[in-house]
């Protein structure tokens, strides 16, 4: 049993620019906070989300089966990440479906729901506004900034765009940008969403429908990635879903497998919304630190200041070790201090939310190490 | 070879306040030195789990690595000095990592069991592969993959064009410099690339 989650919500009437050119004003960011802030303020952590998570770190709601933060497992009272030693802070990015400003809400020039027009964002968007919440919160300096997969690209991020506000990044199952093959994932996805026919441009909430066929594709396709090869046959293998014998159907459900992903799928597309989907993984697509520098990641993790731990996972190829290992290199080539953990997990992608003891003892150990900084 | 003697002999090859890369650092003990006694920096390399997590546990930076995939994240002359204490012996590609040592340190240490050491000479001798303190495994299950001797490692060290700073045995945690080959059961190398 965990402990009880409040969602809360911050208003920013002023204008917030993007790194499109557009801007965005008169937003909600909801968060949650776990913990205490110390008289010093010095015992904050910050936690990105990646692309179908939200606020809702750690902990659960009073009176809701099952709901479970979605890094529970790393976060609370007594966890890796000890609340009753560190203030946690989980935010919820602009563009989200779970509370935060989103296409689904009203612009507030216009009065009408945003849909297609919700500006696109980027994760430096996402990494300004996160900063504006930590203003408001009397919070300057952050003891870590961390997050998993797109998580982990803003807490990256952060280091670059606010070097002197955390003393320490943890980035785990990340990357320096997406290869080709990531983002023709996404375009994939993408394509499912927009060629629906309920998906009406991004105006389908005018039209009261939902383009729910895209969105499971998409979930089936991004789903298929978060696993690896192995765990996938070990789970389902060949199993048909009903007895023995084949049916010799091409669009019943045959395997264990696709049953799985198409309860994935339908599960998916009843929470999440379609425009959202798409921005995050153009979020995704986009970031890329080292372009502004020739593509030189050395270069543009200069400026970088805070001291570093990365965990990849060995069967995740959808961030594969490879690319954290490109980090790695480029803090080493700027003398940055960094400690990086290669965990052979089968999971895949998804072991970065799991439960593996390597994984969680390395970091246990080193917020255990941060926890040492601070002032008693 | 975790004595603190034979750690401080090690040690005092290093110059205080070097930048230091520690190949196969284990569980961190000397980098934590060099870092405390010595005012040091740099990072270890491990492959082994609970080794990366004791690293991380007391505070020194570690990245977890497999030597035998080389030091391709390392670039030239990025270090002061680079160690390689007890770890030459489980390398598929000893003398690949030696290069390399030398192309990402200005200078090298390497510190290794010797073989030649007399007790082990004596089960030679005897017909049998030596199982002593410092090499304690049976024949058939050690993970020392290279067995070498301190005049080997003169031999490989001209042919890799480096040249020797100062080499002496270790024993009991201290230097040995008459006759180390016989007399040590640790040979100690200190090298820059010529």
């Amino acid at each position: 049993m965990s402990f009880f989650a409040t969602p809360q919500s911050m208003h920013f009437p002023e204008v917030l620019p993007l790194q499109s050119g557009a801007s965005i004003r008169d937003y909600h960011l909801a968060f949650e906070t776990y913990g205490t802030l110390n008289a010093d303020r010095s015992n904050a952590v910050l936690v990105c989300h990646a692309l179908n998570a939200s606020h809702h770190v750690a902990g659960v709601y009073a009176g809701q089966d099952k709901s479970e933060g979605w890094w529970d497992n790393m976060i609370g009272p007594g966890k890796p990440v000890d609340t009753d030693r560190f203030f946690v802070i989980g935010v919820n990015n602009l563009g989200s479906c779970f509370g935060s400003t989103g296409p689904m809400h009203q612009h507030p020039d216009t009065g009408e729901v945003y849909g297609a027009d919700f500006p696109v964002v980027t994760v430096e968007d996402w990494v300004n506004a996160q900063a504006r919440l930590l203003d408001r919160l009397g919070i300057q300096q952050l003891a870590a900034v961390l997050g998993g997969s797109l998580g982990g690209m803003q807490a990256l991020s952060w280091t670059l765009q606010y070097p002197e506000r955390m003393r320490h990044a943890v980035v785990v199952a990340s990357a320096p940008n997406l290869t080709a093959e990531n983002i023709a994932f996404n375009e994939v996805a993408r394509r499912a969403i927009v060629t629906d026919p309920d998906f009406h441009g991004g105006h389908f909430y005018r039209h009261g429908v939902i383009p729910k066929r895209g969105l499971r594709i998409a979930r089936m396709i991004g789903h298929i990635t978060y696993l690896s090869d192995d765990v996938m046959n070990e789970k389902f293998g060949r199993q048909l879903r009903e007895g023995l014998e084949l049916k010799y159907s091409t669009q019943d459900i045959e395997f264990q497998i696709e049953s799985y992903l198409r309860y994935q799928g339908d599960k998916f597309s009843d929470y999440f919304d379609a425009n959202t989907y798409l921005l995050i993984t153009r979020a995704l697509d986009y970031f890329d630190p080292a372009r502004t520098h020739a593509g030189n990641l050395t270069r543009a993790l200069a400026r970088a200041q805070a001291r570093f731990l990365l965990v990849s996972f060995t069967t995740d190829w959808r961030f594969s070790p490879k690319r954290s290992r490109e980090i790695v290199k480029a803090l080493l080539d700027n003398r940055r201090s960094v400690s990086y953990a290669e965990i052979d997990a089968p999971h895949g992608h998804d072991a970065f939310l799991l439960d593996d003891a390597r994984y969680m003892g390395v970091m246990r150990s080193y917020f255990d190490s941060i926890a040492k900084e601070l002032q008693p | 070879m975790t004595e603190k003697a034979a750690m401080q002999a090690l040690a005092r090859l290093v110059p205080p306040g070097s930048r230091v890369l520690d190949l196969g650092c284990g569980n961190g003990a000397m980098l934590d030195y060099l870092q405390r006694e010595r005012g040091c920096s740099g990072y270890g390399v491990e492959i082994d789990d609970a080794n990366v997590l004791a690293c991380v546990q007391r505070g020194v930076d570690v990245i977890q690595l497999n030597l035998d995939e080389g030091l391709a994240m390392f670039d030239d002359n990025s270090f002061d000095v680079v160690l390689q204490i007890d770890t030459l012996q489980h390398l598929r590609n000893a003398e690949t990592m030696l290069r390399e040592t030398a192309r990402v340190g200005r200078t090298g240490v390497v510190a290794f069991p010797n073989f030649a050491h007399w007790p082990n000479r004596l089960s030679i001798l005897r017909g049998r592969m030596p199982v002593t303190r410092r090499l304690p495994y049976q024949w058939y299950d050690t993970p020392n993959i290279r067995v070498g001797t301190y005049k080997d490692f003169e031999v490989l060290a001209t042919k890799n064009d480096l040249r020797i700073l100062d080499s002496f045995g270790l024993q009991d945690g201290q230097e040995v410099r008459w006759l180390p080959n016989a007399r040590a059961g640790t040979a100690v190398f200190h090298f820059e690339h010529a």
